[in-house]
């Protein structure tokens, strides 16, 4: 039975983050009264780029070429480790949540090693913030997955967010409202979103995940666009979990979080079309708030 | 079989102290040598490098022994009052006295590359001595059960690291950093002495067992001198004042020593202390870990805004002391509580991350002594583009950075792993408001993670990645077989902790029982406690992926080759190496977030007008404790004691006098 829940598993792994960008992008485009590309298009855009040529800065040396692989290798472990509607991931253990964090700050180092590997200024800027930002969402997390643990009384993804989280929320449910929204902050960062990061990148220098990447090309940018969907589809399985924590069939559950995913591709696509975006030196605040919110979690979860 | 049995624990120590002596003894036939060397290694060299390497050959497989059975220590009588030449090599001790060794004789082998005599006339031959005795001295404090015996060793190695580090004493850097860290090494004694002393009254005896339960009035003495005492040699924060600038001026491979063991004896100190007390007060544990987590966190604040790069990786000590001081305070927490597992995940992680710090720092360190040797200068932003002129010093260093931001599938990961699991153990614990403990300490190590990712990103950016920002730099040359060969064996053994933790999960184990011996029926090991299969397996596919990846990229590479331009850069037609990000800039949000604790000094351009003048940005950090606080406090102690000056007479006779006239006061007094 677990094998069929794990090869489901792979598949939306493959199938959803690119449709998770469809979507935003379909929502962003019926705010602005535009038909906007096809929900697939990000699919077209991935093939079209892994078919073409690559070019090459003659500053750059290896780690150029290996920050895209690492940075979805280590996605995908991450991918692997995350509980999706309540099912059992693929890899648990007790522990598997540091793995997780640290999965992702691997790729994060060989992201920014690559930008700085161009010599390019506006990459320096990119890699700076993002590593900046991410000293501000790292605590948020934790803060979050401290409240998850001593509300599961586990160690693992797979129980924290498991069939447990029903049960949790009638006697948690508060910290878990503070924690739900504070992830939701996070994957909004870690995912280039208003109002931190612009994906479309109308200057402010170019902002931050954008401009990382500005000398990657070719194959190397379809692994890059891939990895941060992929990033964008896990971190919002855990939100989405928090959110619906439904558990009865587990075939429905799989339903239910389809639909969950889609709900918050949606709900990222009304905040990007009606908030501005943050001028940066404002975002430090604002990550602030998000790692304030789940602290706050902690102290509500403690009574 | 008996017989065989007990050679074996004699031999255990034995082995230790002929590599002890080997190590102590190994720059001796070099001082016979010509000041001014040959153009090849002189013998002198060859000698102390061949006598410190097979010292640690010795001593690493002493320890390998006692590792497997304890050893059965050694007592002979010691003609100094309440000392016993007592020695014993437990859990605790063998996995200090593997990396004293290891990380020693690497370092001698490097020195053949970076220090040579001939390019050291002045004070080559010093060095290799010092280098040698700092080895002794520290395996000595290690292996001793009684307290003076103990401080025979401290003392050996506190001053020959003194003269190690002040060799070039010609440099007026040089001489101050060496004034600082005299000062603090006489501060910690003073402490240790106090601390040995109340230990010695409250136990009845000058040895480390106790013998009788302490009262909590002498344990709360012992507890505050001691983290005074052993804090002041570890860096914990504010008592690291010492550190960064003695790491930044010694010769990098006395660096690596120094940062990547000497600091731990603190560790070991406090460790070996703690472990006297089997039901501490609970405030011990929480105390231990706020010095954790203060030492951590701004550890790694400070080293964000350095411009030297031996300096920045200076206060990465601090950071990562913090971090073993995290640890040692969950095994606190657990050992009040009678929680075996938080005792067993603490004080793992404490101890192996003392290990892991020894590996990955030595490592950088090396490195950047490498970048030292090849460019003569320390600046961060005088630097650049090194991969491809030193690729394999490059590597190393990026190895290094790797494993010291704690990630997957190196060691550093799996130590702050054991410590993530004592803190979230800790904050599922049912009790009051002792939860709140782990649950805060928790996040602040994922933001001292965060934040050493910054780092080491922006100084191996900056140091290795771009294009140089200076002609020194880009007629760099990759350093000799010396200097790779010791670096390549700590960058592999990154690996093997990294990839294999099972194989020191029992060396583990039996620290932990030493330490706290009540848990011996518990069973509890730490292949049981902490995922650390899994970890090695997914830590094994990691790399494969990896791999398979980066092969994957090559073929598509092959099929269609990449064309080579300038970096695009948003179209700019002559992109210049001072264009790019420099380490100051890139710190820049980071140090401007911790500017309360920082107080950079910052100067900003102001360019007004249709044409303004050419300006520049300057921000400087100093080390506030030192600085703003310490310097000034005691130049106004120093005026304030003015008029008891005379008794400084600076003569050795008036110091000599002294002696004999206190103790014969306390002979009659008593």
């Amino acid at each position: 039975m677990n094998k069929i829940h794990f090869t489901i598993h792979a598949a939306l792994l493959l199938a959803m983050p690119l449709l998770l960008l469809g979507i935003i992008g379909k929502t962003k485009a019926a705010f602005a009264g535009r038909v906007g590309p096809p929900v697939l298009q990000p699919y077209l855009d991935v093939i079209k780029l892994l078919r073409k040529g690559s070019v090459f800065s003659r500053t750059t040396t290896w780690v150029f070429k290996a920050g895209p692989v690492v940075g979805l290798v280590t996605a995908l472990f991450a991918a692997a480790l995350v509980p999706l509607g309540g099912h059992l991931a693929p890899i648990s253990f007790e522990g598997d949540l540091v793995l997780f964090a640290y999965l992702l700050g691997l790729g994060r180092f060989f992201t920014v090693a690559a930008a700085l590997d161009t010599g390019s200024a506006f990459e320096g800027m990119g890699g700076a913030r993002e590593v900046t930002f991410s000293c501000l969402t790292e605590p948020a997390l934790f803060f979050g997955l401290i409240v998850l643990t001593r509300l599961s009384g586990s160690l693992s993804l797979s129980t924290m967010i498991g069939p447990g989280l029903g049960e949790a929320w009638r006697h948690g449910g508060a910290s878990l409202v503070l924690v739900g929204f504070s992830l939701f902050i996070v994957l909004l960062t870690e995912s280039c979103r208003i109002p931190v990061d612009d994906p479309n990148t109308h200057l402010e220098l170019t902002m931050i995940h954008e401009v990382m990447v500005l000398d990657h090309g070719g194959p190397a940018l379809g692994l890059i666009e891939y990895a941060s969907a992929l990033k964008l589809f896990v971190l919002g399985s855990i939100v989405v979990r928090i959110a619906i924590p439904y558990s009865g069939n587990p075939w429905a559950s799989w339903g239910v979080f389809a639909g969950g995913m889609i709900l918050l591709a949606v709900l990222i696509g009304v905040v990007e079309s009606t908030m501005a975006r943050l001028r940066m030196a404002q975002v430090p605040i604002f990550l602030l708030a998000a790692c304030l919110l789940s602290a706050l979690g902690i102290v509500l979860v403690a009574r | 079989m008996d017989i065989v049995e007990s050679l074996d624990s004699l031999m255990t120590d034995w082995l230790i102290i002929a590599g002890t002596i080997l190590a102590a003894v190994s720059g001796v036939p070099g001082l016979w040598d010509d000041r001014k060397g040959t153009p090849g290694a002189t013998s002198g060299e060859r000698t102390a490098t061949v006598l410190l390497v097979v010292g640690a050959l010795c001593g690493i497989a002493g320890a390998a022994l006692a590792i497997a059975r304890p050893s059965a220590g050694i007592d002979l009588g010691w003609p100094v009052p309440g000392g016993r030449f007592a020695i014993h090599v437990d859990g605790i001790s063998a996995l200090f006295v593997v990396q004293i060794f290891l990380i020693s004789a690497l370092g001698s082998v490097y020195g053949l590359g970076y220090w040579k005599q001939s390019e050291h006339p002045r004070d080559g031959r010093k060095l290799r001595l010092f280098y040698g005795l700092i080895t002794a001295g520290m395996t000595l404090l290690v292996c001793a059960r009684n307290t003076m015996l103990f401080m025979a060793g401290w003392e050996i190695m506190a001053l020959a690291a003194f003269l190690s580090l002040s060799a070039q004493d010609d440099q007026r850097p040089v001489r101050e950093v060496g004034y600082v860290y005299m000062v603090a090494t006489r501060l910690a004694t003073l402490c240790l002495i106090a601390m040995f002393a109340v230990l010695s009254v409250a136990t009845g005896s000058f040895d480390f067992a106790a013998s009788r339960p302490i009262t909590p009035g002498a344990g709360t003495a012992i507890l505050i001198l001691a983290i005074a005492g052993f804090g002041l040699k570890a860096g914990i924060m504010p008592m690291h004042v010492w550190l960064p600038g003695a790491h930044a001026n010694a010769p990098s491979h006395v660096s690596a020593l120094m940062s990547g063991v000497l600091i731990k004896m603190g560790i070991y100190g406090l460790v070996r202390v703690f472990s006297l007390f089997p039901h501490p007060p609970l405030w011990w544990g929480q105390l231990v870990l706020l010095f954790g987590g203060v030492s951590g966190v701004l550890g790694v604040a400070f080293a964000i805004s350095q411009h030297d790069f031996k300096r920045l990786l200076a206060y990465h000590s601090v950071e990562n002391i913090g971090i073993i001081c995290m640890g040692l305070g969950v095994a606190l927490l657990g050992r009040s509580l009678g929680n075996s597992a938080l005792v067993a995940l603490g004080l793992s992680g404490a101890l192996l991350h003392v290990w892991n710090h020894g590996l990955f720092k030595g490592l950088l360190f090396l490195s950047a002594g490498s970048v030292l040797h090849a460019t003569h200068t320390r600046e961060i932003d005088e630097l650049g583009g090194l991969a491809k002129r030193m690729p394999w010093t490059a590597l190393g260093f990026l190895v290094g950075a790797v494993a010291i931001c704690g990630l997957p599938p190196l060691n550093g990961f799996i130590s702050e792993l054991l410590v993530y699991l004592g803190l979230f153990r800790s904050a599922a614990l049912p009790q009051g408001t002792l939860w709140l403990t782990g649950a805060l300490g928790a996040p602040a190590l994922a933001l001292i993670g965060a934040l050493a990712l910054a780092c080491f990103v922006k100084v191996h950016g900056a140091m290795f990645l771009g294009e140089p920002r200076s002609e020194r730099t880009a007629g760099a040359a990759e350093s000799s077989r010396f200097i790779l060969v010791p670096m390549a064996v700590l960058a592999g053994l990154c690996f093997v902790v990294g990839l294999l933790p099972w194989v020191v999960a029992p060396i583990l184990d039996r620290a932990v029982l030493a330490w706290a011996p009540e848990l011996a029926g518990s069973g509890l090991r730490l292949m049981v406690l902490a995922p650390l299969s899994w970890v090695s397996l997914l830590g094994g596919l990691l790399l494969v992926a990896l791999l398979l990846g980066v092969a994957l990229v090559r073929r598509n590479l092959r099929q269609k080759p990449a064309e080579k331009v300038g970096t695009w850069d948003c179209g700019y037609v002559a992109p210049g190496p001072t264009m790019q990000y420099s380490s100051s800039s890139f710190a820049q949000t980071l140090v401007g977030l911790f500017s309360w604790a920082l107080r950079p000094k910052v100067s900003k351009p102001d360019t007004r007008g249709l044409f303004p003048h050419p300006e520049a940005f300057t921000s400087n950090v100093a080390d506030v404790v030192l600085d703003s606080i310490l310097i000034p406090a005691a130049e106004l102690g120093s005026r304030a004691v003015r008029w008891f000056r005379w008794v400084q007479r600076g003569s050795m006779q008036a110091y000599l006098l002294y002696i004999l006239l206190t103790l014969l006061v306390l002979f009659f007094w008593r």
